[in-house]
């Protein structure tokens, strides 16, 4: 097999423009993803049952590490050290300078609300992913290929207890539905165009959330009603949610960022 | 530097070692996750090619976060400097994505015999092959259960034998 160059040569075919725009546009994608593993994680140890420990340990992981390839391909478009760049985004910005939307750093909940909104995410991310998949810019479409099919298995799973808990008690079915009451004002925020996202989508790069939104919502209303769950009457957002929805967060980030930076700001040199 | 020291007497006045040499040397670097199979077989060796004196190696994660890709570029470097490659440089190449379909016919048998059901193959159509019965690698009964998408490693998903009564892991097709 020939060995294949790791030199970025699309950089040189690229507008500069674009190359800018699309390294703020993968840091959102990248934020939402590593925003949601890290309280994916937080379920590691206290899952209601060890099989579902397992699970959202391996979901938390998964998010991360795509995380960090969109990371490191925001790297390569700014011309950073890619082995360094993630670590400084993730640990050395401010809360104020992440880009995720609201639905991923609220706090987990009960059991029923992580789920719910795990799969909320992993079916839009399921949209997103084939979209990118056909970018035009290669090394994009690379990526988007190589996670989608990983995320194949979050849908699968999130899917599926999203049914088991619905149509399981009447306290599990009670909590599904209070669930999606409190997360579908949030999920408004997955129609916000991310950073940069115009232009890119002009060129072919990347697709338009509101487009994705709108195929979204109907294969999401229509699997969550056919669990019997009821829609909540309107998408009215949350007031925070969409103005600026990747610039505001909610009261609860700080604290989220404060755990997550920690320990690498002890001792921004060390070594692990 | 201490490596460097250590290998200079291998690799002074001996030969460089034959393409045939390194990739013999690559397969005997096991999977840390599955030391029963070795990382060619497993199929995520893309290339290894001399740059004047260094050799260069390609490789191609299982799993985009799985953890173990830094042990195993550690383990690559150390079997083949081991095998007198004077430099080795280990380079992670994400595209085109690893599947289950590189895994060679021995390491299929290798992963059953010890129990973790190999992945079906699924020529790019995995919804299909997702909805298929999957065997017991102990009994061979189709009567299984699925557990769990996720199991101990990125790699793998949980089921249980209803003939058996074991619960066993399975190598998640991709």
């Amino acid at each position: 097999m020939p060995f294949l160059p790791f030199v970025p040569l699309w950089r040189e075919v690229m507008e500069r423009t674009h190359q800018y725009a699309l390294s703020g546009y993968l840091i959102a994608l990248a934020d939402d993803e590593l925003i949601l593993g890290h309280r994916d994680s937080e379920w590691t140890g206290h899952a209601p049952i060890l099989e579902e420990d397992i699970a959202f340990a391996n979901l938390a992981l998964d998010e991360i590490g795509h995380a960090k390839l969109w990371y490191e391909l925001a790297a390569d478009l700014l011309g950073e050290d890619k082995t360094i760049y993630p670590d400084k985004l993730v640990y050395f910005r401010d809360a104020a300078q992440f880009r995720n939307i609201q639905l991923a750093e609220l706090p987990k909940g009960d059991w029923a609300f992580s789920t719910l909104r795990q799969y909320l995410f992993d079916a839009f991310e399921a949209l997103r992913l084939e979209a990118l998949s056909q970018s035009s810019y290669t090394p994009l479409a690379e990526i988007a290929t190589r996670i989608r099919t990983e995320e194949l298995y979050h849908l699968r799973h999130s899917q599926a207890w999203v049914l088991r808990l619905v149509l399981g008690t009447e306290e599990s079915g009670r909590r599904m539905q209070a669930a999606l009451d409190a997360l579908w004002p949030y999920a408004r925020a997955l129609a916000a165009p991310l950073p940069g996202e115009a232009d890119l989508h002009a060129a072919g790069i990347v697709p338009s959330s509101a487009a994705l939104f709108e195929h979204w919502s109907s294969e999401a209303i229509a699997f969550l009603q056919s669990a019997n769950l009821s829609i909540p009457s309107s998408f009215i957002p949350h007031p925070s949610s969409l103005v600026d929805s990747r610039r505001v967060h909610s009261e609860y980030f700080p604290a989220l960022i404060q755990d997550l930076q920690a320990v690498a700001r002890l001792d921004p040199e060390a070594q692990w | 530097m201490v490596m460097m020291h250590m290998q200079a007497g291998v690799g002074a006045g001996s030969p460089r070692p034959s393409e045939a040499e390194v990739w013999a040397a690559l397969s005997e670097v096991p999977d840390p996750e599955m030391p029963i199979v070795n990382l060619v077989e497993l199929g995520i060796v893309r290339a290894a090619e001399w740059q004047g004196e260094e050799l260069v190696v390609t490789i191609t994660p299982t799993f985009a976060a799985c953890p173990a890709y830094e042990v195993i570029g550690s383990s690559i470097r150390q079997r083949l400097q081991a095998a007198g490659a004077p430099q080795v440089e280990v380079r992670v190449q994400h595209s085109p994505a690893w599947t289950t379909e590189w895994m060679t016919a021995a390491a299929r048998s290798k992963l059953q015999a010890a129990g973790l059901a190999p992945p079906p193959r699924h020529e790019g159509n995995l919804i299909q092959v997702l909805m298929e019965p999957v065997a017991c690698p102990r009994c061979g009964s189709y009567q299984t259960t699925l557990r769990n998408n996720f199991g101990t490693t990125p790699c793998r998903m949980i089921y249980t034998c209803v003939d058996c009564k074991e619960p066993f892991e399975m190598f998640k097709p991709l």
